[in-house]
């Protein structure tokens, strides 16, 4: 498709889904809904409203904080139980959705995939649950005596009823010695998950960070780094931390996929924060930039072409010997990589896709599908910022349609304008589109494959993007009474 | 690394003897038991075991720990979707549509629809009123269902958002676009019941608006089963399958 058609294509696209709305929806809608392309000085990256309340009424596929806190920050450490603190529904729903890998044994040391709930019921409501959180505080390290931590996540009638849950967590640190953190981070707050992701920065800041106990005895290299803003989703950071090994650097902490609170308190020993996903932990690294003068650096391991680039970015904050080695990293992973592209890319060139992600994912994967030759013909964010399209644009390599806070409505119509051969989102999509005879990934759990960040996960990612386009269930698709 | 001809992902690629020595490494850093005292962990797991730690468990009374039970306004929105050009919409906030939609989702392996008229801060000071006159009216105009079966979540039931008035409120400000669509509207708090009886209350909602008093016909040869909140579709089937016979 040339780039013009391509344009008229998606402007026309934005028309006509806007027409659909009554009127004060529309004026809203049209805010976020865009064009931009790699050339353009001003385009929708530069322009398009986000960060927005959503427009009532709709299919959004946005999550509320306590999805940002719970799910996203807090969830994965591993060895801290977290209170999904109110009525059960919550703590239920986040229950191990989203494939943060650890080691560990679960129930005894680790607890990432349980739930623990304070079920809270009417007469909590209506007389406050304080003493039941003390009491389930208590019961919890009666009978798991291992947990280094407990963290306690309000949902919504928590700060409605005025719960003064971080007494109670204070009270109970004091008696019992051990971590104990109150999370405001109830769902009706702010937009969207980002207000609980920067609420649960805050707390990471003001609790985690001031622990010393485990900072002095530790012993320093010039070589440390952390790796933060990764979810070890299907064991991204482990594929991620192997590399940074191998150019000779030492990972102290990984935030906070497969996480201790241990390796928490000891970030500020890094000599550099690596920050994954900005969007979720920029809060935190820019804290500790200020607070112990630990520089920060963004860096996107998804594709070679980018991963390569990354890799010589932090290499080149250290001395020559970590960037000879880096190099002997590329060198050594190029090969496969290669033979990777040339197997697979054949197969896949020129097919567009369509993505709608959260975090850092709508921009950062662009690479990693243009490395197999195919064409990202929309993107957009489910709860990013002003930073996060402005960073998009530098990614962007054609005409591209931006859309924030897409709803399902949207995000429908625009497939059946622009007919991407891929589409690539969450879960909540996959059956609509495979059911509209669309191949179709998700990039938020990597449909349960994994990992996607680094060298070998690439080939995973290449090989699974085949699986996806070039099944022979797509030549099925048509019922017998269509065929002809 | 990984092999051309053998890419393998997850737990295959793990157990490469590179990565095992990725792990192997990362415990110096670690503060888990299983890291830190390997003994200890054996102990404690072997503890859990025992019949002692039985009856600590079942004495516990004020944390839940994986319970099989979610909230009403997920049954609500199941008890919804069984009903033909129906949308649910969820009066609160949209963190909770997310979850019901994923939830379901995952099991059913289909696509979920449901609507939340999005309140947050402001909502919970002012009240739900405008969201619900926005979002009934987007989504009939985005969706043009012939019934739109409202529940609640726990925040709209805290602050007390009286939903009959809502409805009929936000119907009368339509301009008329509301007014062939039946709007039955069940309140489902989250701190009451489970997801089974947030079925039961929609139900209940739904047939009160469409069967309104005194239109009643009896028939003597058809009976109605309402199986509750039943999540494996075939059982259905084979209701349906056998009171043919009967």
């Amino acid at each position: 498709m040339t780039a013009e058609t391509l344009l008229s294509q998606q402007k026309a696209a934005i028309a006509e889904v806007l027409e659909a709305y009554p009127e004060k929806a529309r004026k809203s809608r049209e805010k976020h809904l865009g064009v931009d392309a790699p050339e353009g000085v001003k385009g929708a990256c530069d322009s398009t409203k986000s960060n927005k309340q959503t427009v009532p009424g709709v299919m959004s596929q946005r999550g509320c904080a306590y999805a940002g806190s719970k799910g996203v920050v807090w969830g994965p450490i591993k060895d801290m139980i977290h209170i999904s603190h109110g009525p059960i529904g919550c703590g239920q729903y986040s229950r191990a959705g989203r494939r943060n890998y650890y080691v560990g044994t679960t129930g005894v040391d680790t607890y990432v995939t349980m739930n623990f709930s304070t079920d809270y019921q009417e007469k909590d409501i209506v007389f406050g649950g304080d003493k039941k959180l003390k009491a389930a505080l208590a019961e919890i390290d009666e009978l798991f005596p291992l947990n280094n931590g407990i963290s306690i996540q309000s949902e919504c009638p928590i700060g409605l009823i005025g719960d003064d849950i971080q007494a109670v967590a204070k009270a109970y640190k004091k008696e019992s010695g051990k971590p104990t953190v109150a999370v405001s981070c109830e769902g009706f707050r702010g937009v969207s998950q980002s207000l609980g992701h920067h609420i649960a920065n805050d707390v990471i800041r003001d609790e985690v960070l001031g622990d010393n106990s485990y900072k002095k005895d530790f012993e320093s290299t010039p070589y440390d780094v952390t790796i933060i803003g990764d979810y070890n989703i299907g064991g991204d950071a482990w594929s991620s931390r192997i590399l940074l090994e191998e150019m000779g650097l030492r990972v102290i902490a990984q935030w906070s996929g497969d996480a201790t609170y241990k390796e928490m308190t000891i970030a500020p020993k890094a000599k550099i924060n690596l920050l994954h996903c900005y969007r979720s932990m920029n809060y935190v690294v820019r804290h500790m930039e200020q607070e112990f003068g630990v520089p920060w650096m963004e860096y996107n391991f998804f594709g070679p072409t980018k991963t390569t680039e990354s890799l010589r970015k932090i290499a080149a904050f250290f001395d020559e010997s970590i960037q000879a080695k880096t190099e002997a990293v590329i060198a050594k992973y190029t090969k496969m990589t290669d033979a990777v592209i040339a197997k697979y890319k054949p197969k896949l060139a020129g097919k567009t896709v369509m993505l709608y992600v959260g975090g850092l994912r709508p921009r950062h994967v662009i690479g990693a599908y243009e490395d197999l030759g195919m064409e990202v013909i929309g993107t957009g964010y489910e709860f990013g910022h002003g930073d996060d399209y402005k960073r998009t644009k530098e990614e962007l390599s054609r005409a591209t349609l931006i859309y924030d806070d897409v709803n399902e409505y949207e995000l429908e119509q625009f497939v059946k304008k622009l007919k991407p051969d891929l589409v690539a989102s969450g879960v909540k999509e996959k059956y609509v589109f495979q059911k509209m005879g669309l191949p179709f990934r998700q990039m938020h759990s990597w449909d349960y494959s994994g990992p996607y960040h680094g060298y070998d996960a690439f080939a995973i990612f290449a090989k699974d993007m085949d699986l996806a386009m070039n099944s022979p269930v797509w030549a099925h698709t048509k019922a017998p009474w269509e065929s002809n | 690394m990984q092999e051309i001809d053998n890419i393998v992902n997850g737990q295959k690629l793990f157990l490469k003897p590179e990565y095992q020595e990725v792990l192997k490494n990362k415990k110096q850093f670690e503060g888990h038991a299983g890291a830190t005292n390997p003994e200890k962990l054996k102990e404690i797991a072997t503890w859990t075991t025992t019949w002692e730690y039985r009856e600590k468990n079942l004495a516990r009374e004020h944390i839940t720990i994986n319970p099989a039970k979610a909230c009403q306004p997920l049954g609500a929105v199941m008890a919804a979707l069984g009903f033909e050009n129906t949308m649910p919409y969820v009066h609160g906030s949209h963190g909770c549509v997310a979850y019901f939609r994923s939830y379901f989702t995952r099991h059913f392996k289909e696509p979920t629809p449901c609507v939340s008229d999005s309140m947050s801060e402001s909502a919970a000071v002012f009240g739900g009123l405008a969201n619900m006159k926005e979002g009934l009216r987007n989504c009939k105009a985005l969706y043009k269902p012939e019934m739109i079966a409202v529940s609640t979540t726990c925040m709209a039931e805290v602050i007390g958002d009286d939903l009959d008035a809502f409805v009929k409120g936000a119907v009368t400000d339509a301009e008329g676009e509301l007014d062939s669509t039946y709007i039955p509207a069940a309140h489902t708090p989250s701190f009451k019941g489970s997801h089974i009886t947030g079925y039961d209350n929609m139900m209940e909602a739904i047939f009160k608006t469409l069967t309104p008093e005194g239109d009643v016909v009896k028939d003597e040869e058809r009976i109605n089963i309402i199986p509750g909140f039943e999540s494996y579709l075939g059982s259905l089937k084979e209701v349906k399958k056998n009171s043919f016979n009967v």
